[in-house]
Parts: C-alpha cells; structure tokens; sequence
C-alpha cells in the first residue's frame, strides 16, 4: 500500500508532519502513521500556550490497540489546538493531513526545519 | 523461534491483513479495522480464523476419568454433542488455562475433544500424559491442533449465514452443542459456541479444507483485535492477561468463573479451591468503566478516590459499542461490587471510574 505524503510539508522519522508558512506552523500525524496506529478513539494535546521543543513529546495518541507519544517537528509556543479531536479523533484517520491537524504553534527557530526529512526522504523511510 | 502460522495464512496476506505474534502464532490482527470487524459482529456477521487455538482429543476406556481428573467442571454430565466450559488448574487451585471440553458426537473415533489456548497444546498434552501414566489410566491423548482448521463466525447474520452452507440443522443445535457434518461439501465439526457475546458458531475442519470453508462463509473477516474488543465488552477472561500461573496466578473464583468449579468431583486442585469457595476470594475480577477521559490499559493501577492502590488492569479498552472506556481489573472483594468510585491511573493521572458488573453489553 502506498501512503500520501504531502509535498508542501516536511516530515520527523516518528511520523509526524509539520506545515510552516512563516512563523507559523501547522503539526500532525501522517497517513502511514494513523494507519499503523488503526482506529483512534482518544488524543492528548497541550493546551494554548504550552511550549514545545523540537524532538521531544508533546502528546498522545491512543487507538483501540495501542498508545503512541507524538513528538514536536520544531521547537515553539502552542497558539492553537484542535478543538475537534476531542470529540472527533477519528478525524486523524480520515484526514491526516487536513481535519486531523493538532496544533498551530509560533515557530521560535526557523533553521530547525532544516533538520527535518523532505517528503521524499519520509517516502523512503516508509517504502 | 518460527512462529506457527494457520493454514489460513497466504489468504489473509492477499487480503492484506496485518499480523501479530500470539502465544507462538503469527495471527492477523487486523483486516479491514478494528471497529469495523467489531461492529460487522454486533450488527451482522465477521469470520475469524482461530487456527491458534489447540486441539487435544482424549480416548479410550479412561478418557472421561482423565479429563474430569484435569478440569474444573464436570465432564459426566456431558452427553455425546455437549460441551462446556472450564479451567485447568494446579494443586494450588491456580489456573492454568481455561478450556471448552467437547464430549464429541455418536461414532466420532475420541470421545473428547478440548481446546487449549494458543501456544498451551504442548503442555497441555504433557499434563495429560503425565497424569494417565501416574494413574495407570487407559486413555489415549493426541495433540491435534495441526490436523484442524478452527474458524469462527458469530453475528445476529451468522446462523443464516452457516445454514446455507451446512446439511446440520442449525436450529436444533444449542448453545455449547456440537455436532459432525459438512460445511461447504468439507467434513467439519460443527459447534454453537463463541468468543463474542454473540450468536454464532465456531468450525473445525481439516487444514486443506480451511480455505473452501473461510470463502463460503461470505462476511467481514475479523483479526485478533476485534476478537479482543468484542470478548472484552462480554467480560471473557484472555489467557495471559486475567490469568496466568506466573504472572497473574489467580483461582477461578478469583477470576469470576467459579461456576466451573464443580467441587463435588475429584480433580488437580479441588482440595485448594474448596477452601476458596467456603471463605471467598481476597480479590474479584470486576469491571471498570472510565467517566473522565482515557484508555485504560494492562497493567495500569486502580486506586481509591483517595490515591490508596488496591488493584490493577488487567485488560482494557475503548469500547466500540458502548463508546465508552472499559476495563477488567482485579481488587478486594469490598470493592468488587457495582458503582464503587475508582481511579484509574493513566499516564501517572487518576483517571474518575465506576465499578460495573460484566458483561457491559446485554446479550
């Protein structure tokens, strides 16, 4: 099976994505990630205002089989979350990349996208 | 170690299931997702390849003595095409594992057939061996678990679903009754029993005829994750998880299948479990379902309102029925008793839960 990867965002080896325009950046799960995962029922997020730092554990996901820590693409302040997931997890299956953001946060170091995988270098590592 | 693997396998790698190692057997796990097999088996109907689980027939003139020697419940009172459940427990009265014994049908070659769960036909077969030679008994015991093909299909839809590819009469089999006939053209034992709540059926047949079975059977076929969903909404014990001689060394009062004990009979660890029986469990499995939000998992700890531990999961879920977290948890008697204030602890937070009488569902 293939899996969408998104051309315009950029990709952490634990599956998420991040979108940035500006100082801003949009933060997800990508599709091979809620596939592996299977059916979620339940998300944790920060809430407005929490920092968070590139590379470290911001929240959790929890499918009917299994729970899996979400890590930060980049370090930065929360300055929204999405509402909608906690009634609506099963968004994050239905659509990744679009109804199933988590979090918009003011970016505090652009240099570190830098760091993070081209949409063909996540294509490989999921191939 | 190579993992076993069903006669089913290459069918549900073209159906592009997932897999998962279970006691030993790489099992699909998933084929379509977990809540659509779970609700395919609530509403209609889902098939279930459960090659992983044992087969060990018990015969000759002590067969009846051997197995009621080595379960819980009393075999006597199984006619030829009966069945029931029961534990395998240790002079200790621990469970080993729990098991259907089958008196099988009129002219079948063993008198009885048991199911082991998966990864215990081994042992078990040792267990049984051991004690007919200790006793000097006249029984023979054959492990038969790679000679069949188990499948299962359960659902409101299931009863039609088998009766248009079956030449036994349905209707006149009962719950835990077992019956020899054909389903699509294949020999197969067929019995009204389950792991769901829900009416249906589970077949076994021989492995070269498993796959003719499986497509006849047209349905949503189902992995191990719903079968865990569906079993854990009932309050059905999972080996390993509500019990195991090491890690979860429990009695089957403990494990709320007391019923199953018959003391009146002679078997390994009765003498142990009727002092249970007259002064009742420390500890009672009961049910838990979360209020505040999360999932309970194995192994989380189940607290007082006031932090004071007294139990922990040993299964838990999001349940796709009731919508609802829900979890089997050992604790004290006290606290085994319905619509007690709990926490669960998720991820270091107490999470507010009830206490609830299993089954969740009414079936």
């Amino acid at each position: 099976m293939s899996f969408d990867v998104p051309d315009d965002l950029r990709y952490l080896e634990s599956h998420e994505w991040v979108r940035v325009a500006g100082d801003t950046a949009e933060i997800g799960i990508t599709a091979f990630a809620q596939d592996e995962l299977g059916d979620v029922v339940f998300v944790e997020l920060p809430e407005e205002g929490a920092e968070l730092t590139a590379g470290e554990d911001f929240g959790v996901v929890e499918s009917i089989k299994a729970v899996s820590d979400v890590y930060a693409p980049v370090s930065g302040t929360v300055t929204a979350v999405n509402d909608r997931l906690r009634d609506e997890p099963e968004l994050l299956n239905e659509d990744p990349f679009g109804d199933g953001w988590m979090l918009e946060v003011e970016v505090a170091d652009e240099s570190e996208t830098a760091d993070l995988l081209s949409p063909d270098a996540y294509r490989d590592q999921i191939e | 170690m190579t993992l076993r693997a069903p006669p089913l396998s290459a069918v549900h790698r073209r159906s592009d299931a997932s897999f998962t190692d279970f006691g030993g057997w790489e099992m699909p796990v998933e084929f379509e997702s977990i809540r659509i097999e779970h609700e395919a088996v609530r509403n209609e109907a889902g098939k279930f390849d459960v090659s992983h689980m044992g087969q060990i027939t018990v015969a000759g003139p002590d067969a009846a003595t051997l197995t009621q020697r080595l379960t819980t419940n009393d075999v006597t009172v199984l006619d030829p095409g009966e069945a029931h459940y029961a534990a395998i427990t240790d002079e200790d009265g621990i469970m080993l594992d729990d098991t259907v014994v089958y008196r099988l049908p009129e002219g079948a070659a063993d008198e009885f057939l048991f199911i082991p769960n998966a990864g215990h036909d081994g042992e078990m077969t040792e267990r049984w061996l051991s004690e007919r030679d200790g006793r000097g008994l006249d029984a023979t015991v054959t492990n038969r678990t790679e000679e069949y093909a188990m499948l299962a299909v359960q659902g409101p839809d299931a009863p039609d679903l088998l009766a248009a590819e079956t030449d036994v009469s349905l209707a006149a089999l009962s719950r835990f009754e077992v019956a020899d006939g054909t389903v699509a053209g294949i020999d197969s034992l067929i019995a009204r029993t389950g792991y769901t709540g829900e009416r249906g059926f589970e077949i076994l047949c021989p492995p070269d005829g498993a796959e003719v079975v499986w497509d006849a059977l047209e349905c949503q076929p189902c992995g191990l994750g719903a079968r865990d969903t569906l079993r854990l909404e009932m309050g059905f014990l999972l080996s390993g998880q509500e019990f195991h001689p090491v890690d979860e060394p429990r009695t089957p009062y403990e494990a709320g299948i007391g019923w199953t004990v018959a003391l009146d009979t002679e078997f390994v660890g009765r003498d142990a479990l009727e002092g249970v029986a007259a002064e009742g469990p420390e500890e009672k499995l009961i049910g838990i379902e979360l209020i505040d939000r999360g999932v309970p998992r194995h192994g989380y700890d189940v607290t007082t309102p006031d932090g004071e531990p007294i139990g922990h999961v040993t299964s838990g879920t999001m349940s796709p029925t009731l919508g609802a977290p829900i979890a089997l948890a050992y604790v004290p008697a006290a606290y085994a008793e319905p619509d007690e204030s709990v926490r669960v602890v998720v991820r270091g937070e107490p999470k507010k839960a009830r206490t609830r009488s299993t089954p969740f569902l009414d079936r």
